[in-house]
């Protein structure tokens, strides 16, 4: 029996983790996008479209780059066949001199390449980020209450993180290689027809080779980047909450959760990485077996007499040209797809719509009287669960309203109603004798000076904590307030307001917040 | 296999197509084939081991740290910032495990091609082979120079990241806050700061490592134009053939395309060994806290706890201590009260019971036995700690109760939330003992996380039961009958298992503690007044002080 008990808890544990679930998952399951690669592709284009100049500047080297790489095979075809034919020594050595010059120029060129190309794609990067971060901002509580921290924030960290990789150095790729790849076909056809048609021939399989593959490395990466994201709840949940793990002797069991997806997630990644990797090899042999049907008819037509050594020479330095950028696209084609899977994930965040808006009307706020009226709200966090029945409140200004009574009963939801935390199912809510819906809801929360149950303070000074509410308050202003706050003893003012949170370690509750009224009073100080 | 092709052309063009026998060409074009198939295969089966190696290394690292993390005392990890050691197990993780994963693939193949070619370009044209002695050493002084100057700062590029997933997990965490005060504007600026951080050095980092490539190429390029210029002079003099220099031009550039692959893996190679330190760095810290060798396991606790002139400080070296030579006695049955200004003391004192902490000074004695010398998941296991912030975690209310003993019975749970009152807002709830909690169990209500919390402390059954504010958000009537039910558990003899021994609660409001058997009053790290409620009256202006700001004006606290 308790074996059964203690499966049917983890088992819960998980699918709550997994599903975003929770207690509004069976309400607002987040609909499960049409999966649209060749869409997701095109957005994180549309990132990187904005650094245009850089990119310019690149394409253009791209291109003298790849101009330059496609000459030298043809120098050195010359080079041979000035020796051979012409025995000439001298149109030898002019033709290294010239080979020098290229390989010299080609160099510089790719290292510029990549500088520019570095700050573009960065940038690309880094907004992405950012606006994953502004779009989190406006989303409800509901949105946040039904998802853990750390899968969140693995959006942001790995899942970026794959289109990084791919953008830093993919993009140079993909255009000098498929510039290499029109380049070299050019010159195989001028050199020599016959011997182009035949090293062409490789094309079109290596093609459908590599969409085979990539269609099941994209599903494969997909639920790798799931699986990670759930391992980053998981950590992010227990190290948060570490103080509780370690008070009930709870590190093997959090240790054993861990284990159970941890394995998933190496499951998932080895699958797409095992097909990933089968990619080059084969490409590999599908490039040998080019270079060897080049070398066999070139080694007919030679002997026929339709094309000299120099040409074979050439030619087999063209068929490795023609190989290797065929390589690299492909397996370019590989990482994009775990760039997808990454995209598709920060994309779904910033396409969510936030549940509470500005209506288009919303009204600015200047100065609030303080005259509060709750008409006939009704509310519920859970459908079925009515919390607040028919409230009726009238709080005229300059009263204080205390709210009591057993828990549960509805108080910190009158609060939560009145900021608009969350929006009331009927009823209205009106201050000053204006619907709150119909305010803009910054203002709204500005004029409000609120003292959470449960204080949050964030890693910095305690100095900057107390100013969080109005930043440019100055210093005494914010000592005055603390002072306020600080009620009959004094322990904190020997501190100093300048100690870093940190020094108290993080999970302490501090001072300046216990007692309840500091930010409140400290508004009320300063909303002359 | 990739070596031998070269080697097959050379023979093509100097037998075949020099002497115009079609049979030369023909059947080494089959083997050229054969070669390519079987290398095909050995390349597929290689990367197949090199991904599970890599992914089995990369899983396992990630098991390792994990279970690390959370071996490491609260000491450690304050020094670990949250968003530090999230990155250091997911994101550096990853790094470590891409480059095993691609090192083991090509490493081991470049410098087998780099070698294999080498030596057959050696054997086919040995007059060209100086030309490899000049050039190698270059190219290994370029590999080198830039990976050391990269790898620096790959580890701060971690550490922006660091920086950037704790402005992230701060916004997630306290997002009433943040909305509260619409700071979103503000928020959102930080954010910004921090992401232009990590792209400036991010893009400086890789600007440095975009060296290696090309200045390998011209190495590597330069040898060929020698080749050719030499090798046509010797061509000429008639001591190589055509096919000896395209054959060995054909192993430069293959030499060249392995090496300027394997400078591309630089950047890997920098940025994974930035994380190797930085994931080292976890699993080698010493957890502050340690059991000794011979750390007693078996305890009966009776629950006295004694205070031997304990002097506590968070710094690790000893300044600004918040608890200074704090002397006192417990015994057992006793209901402890610790009441003070508000600030950091009381939590100390309390943390250093089941060995959160250690003291600096001093000793903490239970039951005449030095906490030192007790093994910590004994003690633990029974201590029971309700802490300031209540802490709840993913899963049903029954689970969170269970979370010290999982294996414990329903009867148990609803005899422990019973105790915590908190069984009758379980039952009004839909689906009752089974709701699932969200994170931080953001969809009960303050009062009822706290209690839930009481209940998950009473169900591991403890001798010590220790309370850090932890009814501040119940109502004053539910908070009384709450201790009633403490007392009674307190005083119950052995009925089930044992019985709860000592009560240890911190509390702000002092109608918490005008019952309790002791009552410690805190000033500044030390014990201002000690003594019972009536005796505190009569002997503690400080006491009195507390008592009148909260309670005066002849107002009656609920007995």
């Amino acid at each position: 029996m308790p074996e059964k008990q203690r499966e049917s808890g983890k088992a819960s544990r998980e699918r709550a983790r997994s599903d975003s679930g929770g207690p509004m998952g069976h309400l607002m399951r987040p609909k499960q996008r049409a999966k649209d690669a060749p869409g997701t592709v095109v957005r994180i284009w549309g990132y990187l479209k904005r650094q245009q100049r850089a990119l310019i500047i690149t394409a253009a080297l791209v291109v003298v780059s790849s101009i330059l790489s496609v000459l030298s095979p043809y120098l050195m075809g010359h080079a041979i066949d000035a020796l051979l034919v012409d025995n000439d020594v001298r149109k030898l050595g002019w033709l290294a001199l010239a080979l020098l010059g290229v390989y010299l120029s080609t160099s510089v060129i790719s290292w510029l390449q990549t500088y520019v190309m570095a700050a573009a794609s960065q940038q690309a990067v880094t907004d992405i980020r950012n606006d994953l971060f502004t779009e989190l901002q406006p989303l409800s509580l509901r949105f946040f209450d039904r998802r853990t921290h750390g899968e969140l924030m693995s959006r942001l960290t790995n899942d970026v993180e794959n289109v990084s990789s791919v953008l830093n150095s993919g993009v140079i790729q993909l255009i000098s290689n498929s510039l290499s790849l029109i380049g070299v076909a050019a010159m195989m056809l001028i050199l020599n027809v016959r011997l182009a048609i035949v090293t062409l021939v490789t094309v079109p399989l290596m093609v459908s080779l590599s969409r085979w593959i990539a269609k099941r490395t994209r599903s494969g990466f997909r639920r790798r980047q799931a699986y990670l994201g759930e391992l980053n709840s998981i950590i992010e949940e227990s190290i948060s909450g570490q103080r509780v793990v370690k008070a009930y002797n709870r590190e093997d069991t959090i240790a054993n959760e861990f284990r159970t997806v941890n394995p998933k997630l190496r499951q998932a990644s080895t699958r797409a990485q095992i097909f990933a990797g089968t990619l080059p090899p084969l490409t590999n042999l599908v490039n040998n077996t080019g270079l060897t049907i080049v070398a066999g008819a070139g080694g007919w037509m030679a002997i026929r007499g339709l094309a000299s050594i120099g040409d074979i020479a050439s030619f087999v330095q063209y068929a490795r040209r023609f190989g290797w950028p065929l390589n690299c696209i492909a397996s370019l084609y590989s990482s994009i797809q775990s760039a997808i899977a990454g995209a598709e994930r920060v994309f779904e965040i910033i396409d969510e719509v936030p549940e509470l808006m500005d209506q288009l009307e919303a009204e600015a706020l200047d100065n609030i009287e303080g005259d509060v009226v709750f008409d006939d709200v009704c509310f519920s966090y859970e459908a079925g669960v009515p919390v607040l029945k028919h409230v009726d409140l009238h709080a005229k200004p300059g009263q204080t309203i205390a709210l009591v009574g057993p828990t549960r009963a509805g108080k910190t939801t009158i609060v939560n109603l009145l900021t608009r935390f969350y929006d009331i199912d009927s009823g209205r809510i009106l201050i000053d004798g204006i619907n709150i819906r119909d305010l803009k809801l910054d203002d709204l929360r500005r004029k409000l000076g609120i003292v959470l149950q449960d204080t949050y303070l964030f890693a910095d000074t305690v100095m900057e904590n107390i100013r969080y509410g109005l930043l440019e308050a100055s210093d005494s202003d914010v000592i005055a307030a603390a002072t306020l706050a600080k009620g009959s003893a004094s322990s904190w003012p020997s501190r100093g307001p300048s100690w870093p949170t940190r020094a108290f370690s993080y999970w302490m509750k501090r001072p300046a917040v216990s007692t309840h009224a500091p930010k409140k009073s400290f508004k009320r100080l300063c909303s002359a | 296999m990739d070596l031998m092709q070269p080697r097959m052309i050379q023979r093509i063009v100097d037998e075949g197509i020099a002497q115009s026998d079609m049979t030369v060409v023909l059947t080494t074009a089959r083997t050229m084939l054969g070669f390519a198939l079987v290398g095909a295969l050995c390349g597929i089966v290689s990367s197949i081991f090199s991904v599970l190696a890599s992914q089995g290394f990369g899983a396992d690292l990630r098991d390792t740290l994990f279970a690390k993390v959370h071996s490491l005392s609260f000491g450690n990890i304050d020094r670990f910032e949250m968003g530090q050691l999230i990155t250091r197990l997911t994101n550096d993780v990853s790094q470590d495990e891409q480059l095993v994963g691609m090192m083991l693939r090509i490493m081991l193949r470049a410098p087998l091609l780099v070698i294999g070619s080498l030596t057959m370009a050696a054997l086919s044209s040995p007059q060209l082979t100086p030309i490899f002695i000049v050039q190698i050493p270059f190219i290994i002084i370029i590999l080198g120079w830039v990976i050391n100057r990269a790898y620096p700062m790959f580890g701060d590029v971690q550490g922006r990241l660091d920086q950037l997933n704790t402005v992230m997990q701060e916004n997630l965490a306290g997002v009433r806050v943040v909305k509260a005060f619409v700071r979103a504007q503000h928020e959102i600026e930080r954010f910004g700061k921090t992401n232009a951080g990590l792209m400036e050095i991010t893009v400086r980092a890789a600007r440095i490592v975009a060296v290696a490539g090309p200045a390998m190429s011209i190495a590597l390029n330069l040898g060929v134009v020698a080749a050719i210029w030499f090798g046509g002079l010797q061509l000429s003099a008639g001591n190589l053939t055509a096919g000896q220099i395209i054959a060995f031009v054909n192993y430069l550039t293959r030499t060249a395309w392995s090496l300027i692959f394997v400078s591309m893996l630089s950047t890997r190679v920098a940025r994974a060994q930035a994380s190797a330190e930085r994931t080292s760095e976890i699993l080698e810290s010493l957890p502050q806290v340690q059991d000794k060798p011979d750390a007693q396991g078996n305890l009966m606790p009776r629950g006295q706890v004694a205070f031997d002139h304990v002097t506590f400080s968070y710094a690790s070296d000893g300044r600004d201590p918040v608890l200074r030579n704090l002397s006192f006695v417990t015994g057992p049955g006793q209901v402890v009260a610790i009441l003070g200004a508000t600030g950091f003391g009381k939590s100390s004192l309390v943390h250093l019971i089941p060995r959160f902490y250690d003291s600096t000074e001093g000793h903490v004695v239970i039951d005449g036995i030095d906490v030192r010398d007790l093994d910590k998941k004994a003690l633990r296991s029974h201590i029971g700690v309700v802490l300031q912030e209540s802490v709840l975690f993913t899963g049903t209310i029954r689970d969170n109760i269970r979370y010290g003993r999982p294996d414990a019975d329903n009867a148990d749970v609803v005899a422990a939330a019973k105790a915590a009152k908190a069984h009758d807002f379980i039952v009004a709830l839909p689906d009752g003992y089974d709701t699932l909690l969200g994170q931080r169990g953001v969809n009960v209500s303050g009062g009822q996380k706290q209690r839930i919390a009481i209940a998950r402390a009473l169900l591991i059954q403890p001798a010590v039961l220790i309370l850090d504010d932890s009814t501040s958000s119940v109502d004053v009537d539910t908070e009384a009958r709450i201790q009633e039910n403490l007392d009674a558990l307190m005083w119950e003899q052995g009925n089930n298992g044992p019985p709860l021994k000592a009560c240890f609660i911190i509390a702000q409001r002092i109608s918490t503690v005008l019952n309790a058997n002791k009552i410690l009053v805190l000033d500044e790290g030390c014990i201002a007044a000690e003594g019972t409620h009536d005796e505190l009256m009569a002997s503690s202006s400080l006491y009195r002080e507390i008592y009148e700001s909260q309670l005066g004006n002849g107002v009656q606290p609920n007995a």
